[in-house]
């Protein structure tokens, strides 16, 4: 998947830190490091640290369609 | 100058230059409802990617260099990548490309942004060992020197790119030397006051960082390999790589001589991103976003800027996207955009809102310098201009809120943890006014 963050907009809340830790890494008290192509086996994570940002920073869009869409639970 | 052909709706929209401008245009242009023709054209192979982080994460942890930008599955663009764009018929509306082939446009974006700076002397560019760093194939080839471990990195240039870099070779455990030609590091956009504070902050990491020096050669040994810079003072250095990281040039060479505004600064646009003939009228249908625009900053007095930052791109790119729908001019909108950036290196988080580099005075307006927490402002004409923030992101909105319904300067006092504030000269290289 890909994932970019608007670092002017990020104020080191570090939500997405907890949410995904193995994409999201706080350096220092607030430099936000992240992986721009993470695996896709942590999509939940990643879409639970999109959500969770309080100043909405993060965007990411998968490889694959959302499985969701073509399962009828 | 009515154009009667912008009243009508555009069918075909090409946007030259497939970075983060041109991709924030392209969203823009579906998201408010364009179902015309969309061409992105883009002179590198791979679909739009971000920059920022191959100066960073991408080096000191080993990720991929793969930075592709996020991008909706429903934006049906026509990509025209790996070719870039050769020149523009203003009159027939048509832009050529390098391959040969001919696009015709209703509306036309000129996101054609910047390159390294290479080094001036072309046999000492091409010395095995010696890189410049802009783009993903340039990372491409930084990662495995980087990984090589060689036993000195030297960096000419001690810009924002230059110190990250610097950053990330100590986070490497690599001995590093920074070449700057200024007093300070970074002094364009941080001024001599908290240049002179960096400065402090990189030595103390260890970096050999040599001020108001400059690099006469670059030498290669017998096997053709880098080995050593000669400064002008007669110094020489020994080093295994070197990274050239002297700034941007603006690619609009593609575009002289065919009746638009160029110059070393860019593309001269207007304040709704129409860019200029060379008789300072709107080229038809054609808009520039983006590092390759100079523009009227309507926050500092209509000066022309350029501004080489990724929340510019995004917004002047979605500006233009509007103002290319928006028929003619009453339907369209000012870029009025405060400039913003970010930087990371040495454990700081730096960030900025507003064009600090006109400033006239400044003032450590929260935290504290010794503590390596704090926000300045910057003062013009007794207006706050500017707020740049170290490891203290959370105070900013405010002061961008400040600097938005121009403040006076200094803007809060007597805030309960402030320090005693103090004016001093902001520090800046003389501006024209």
């Amino acid at each position: 998947m890909k994932v970019v963050v608007d670092l002017n907009r990020c104020q080191g809340y570090g939500q997405c830190v907890y949410a995904a830790p193995k994409v999201f890494q706080l350096k220092g008290s607030e430099i936000l490091a992240y992986d721009p192509a993470p695996s896709d086996q942590w999509r939940d994570e990643v879409e639970r640290a999109v959500h969770a940002c309080p100043v909405r920073a993060i965007s990411a869009e998968f490889d694959n369609p959302p499985v969701e869409s073509a399962s009828t639970e | 100058m009515a154009d009667p052909s912008s009243f009508a709706p555009p069918s075909r929209i090409v946007v030259a230059g497939a970075s983060l401008a041109g991709l924030s245009a392209a969203k823009r242009l579906r998201q408010l409802g364009y179902s015309g023709d969309l061409v992105l054209i883009g002179d590198e192979p791979y679909p739009p990617y971000d920059r920022p982080p191959l100066s960073k994460q991408v080096l000191t942890r080993r990720l991929s260099t793969d930075t592709t930008l996020p991008q909706p599955r429903d934006l049906d663009i026509d990509w025209r990548l790996g070719v870039a764009a050769r020149g523009v018929d203003l009159t027939a509306r048509r832009i050529d490309l390098a391959n040969g082939d001919a696009l015709d446009y209703d509306r036309l974006l000129i996101a054609t942004g910047t390159r390294a700076r290479p080094w001036p002397k072309p046999d000492e560019a091409s010395i095995d060992g010696v890189l410049t760093l802009r783009g993903r194939d340039d990372a491409d080839r930084l990662v495995p020197r980087l990984a090589a471990s060689p036993g000195r990195v030297l960096i000419i240039g001690g810009g924002f790119i230059g110190c990250e870099l610097a950053s990330c070779c100590r986070e490497m455990g690599l001995a590093v030397t920074i070449v700057e030609s200024e007093r300070v590091p970074m002094r364009r956009a941080l001024g001599e006051r908290i240049g002179a504070f960096m400065a402090g902050v990189i030595r103390d990491h260890g970096v050999d960082l040599r001020l108001g020096a400059m690099v006469e050669r670059i030498e290669a040994d017998n096997a053709g390999a880098v080995a050593a810079v000669m400064l002008k003072d007669g110094k020489r250095i020994g080093c295994d790589l070197i990274i050239v990281a002297l700034g941007a040039v603006r690619n609009v060479e593609w575009l002289e001589g065919l009746g638009l505004l160029t110059s070393a600064r860019g593309l001269r646009c207007d304040a709704f991103c129409r860019a200029l003939r060379a008789n300072e009228s709107p080229a038809p249908g054609v808009f520039a976003a983006g590092d390759v625009a100079h523009w009227p900053l309507v926050a500092n007095d209509g000066h022309l800027v350029t501004v080489e930052h990724w929340g510019n791109a995004v917004e002047q790119a979605r500006m233009a996207a509007h103002n290319m729908l928006a028929g003619d001019i009453t339907g369209m909108r000012i870029h009025q955009h405060l400039p913003d950036f970010w930087s990371s290196q040495f454990g700081l988080n730096i960030k900025c809102v507003g064009l600090a580099d006109s400033a006239e005075e400044m003032a450590i307006a929260q935290g504290s310098v010794e503590g390596r927490r704090f926000l300045a402002v910057f003062g013009r004409k007794g207006r706050t201009i500017a707020a740049l923030s170290i490891n203290s992101a959370r105070w900013l909105p405010a002061y961008r809120a400040l600097i938005e319904e121009g403040a006076p300067f200094p803007p809060i006092e007597g805030a309960v943890d402030q320090p005693r504030m103090r004016k001093e000269a902001a520090g800046f290289a003389s501006i024209d006014t």
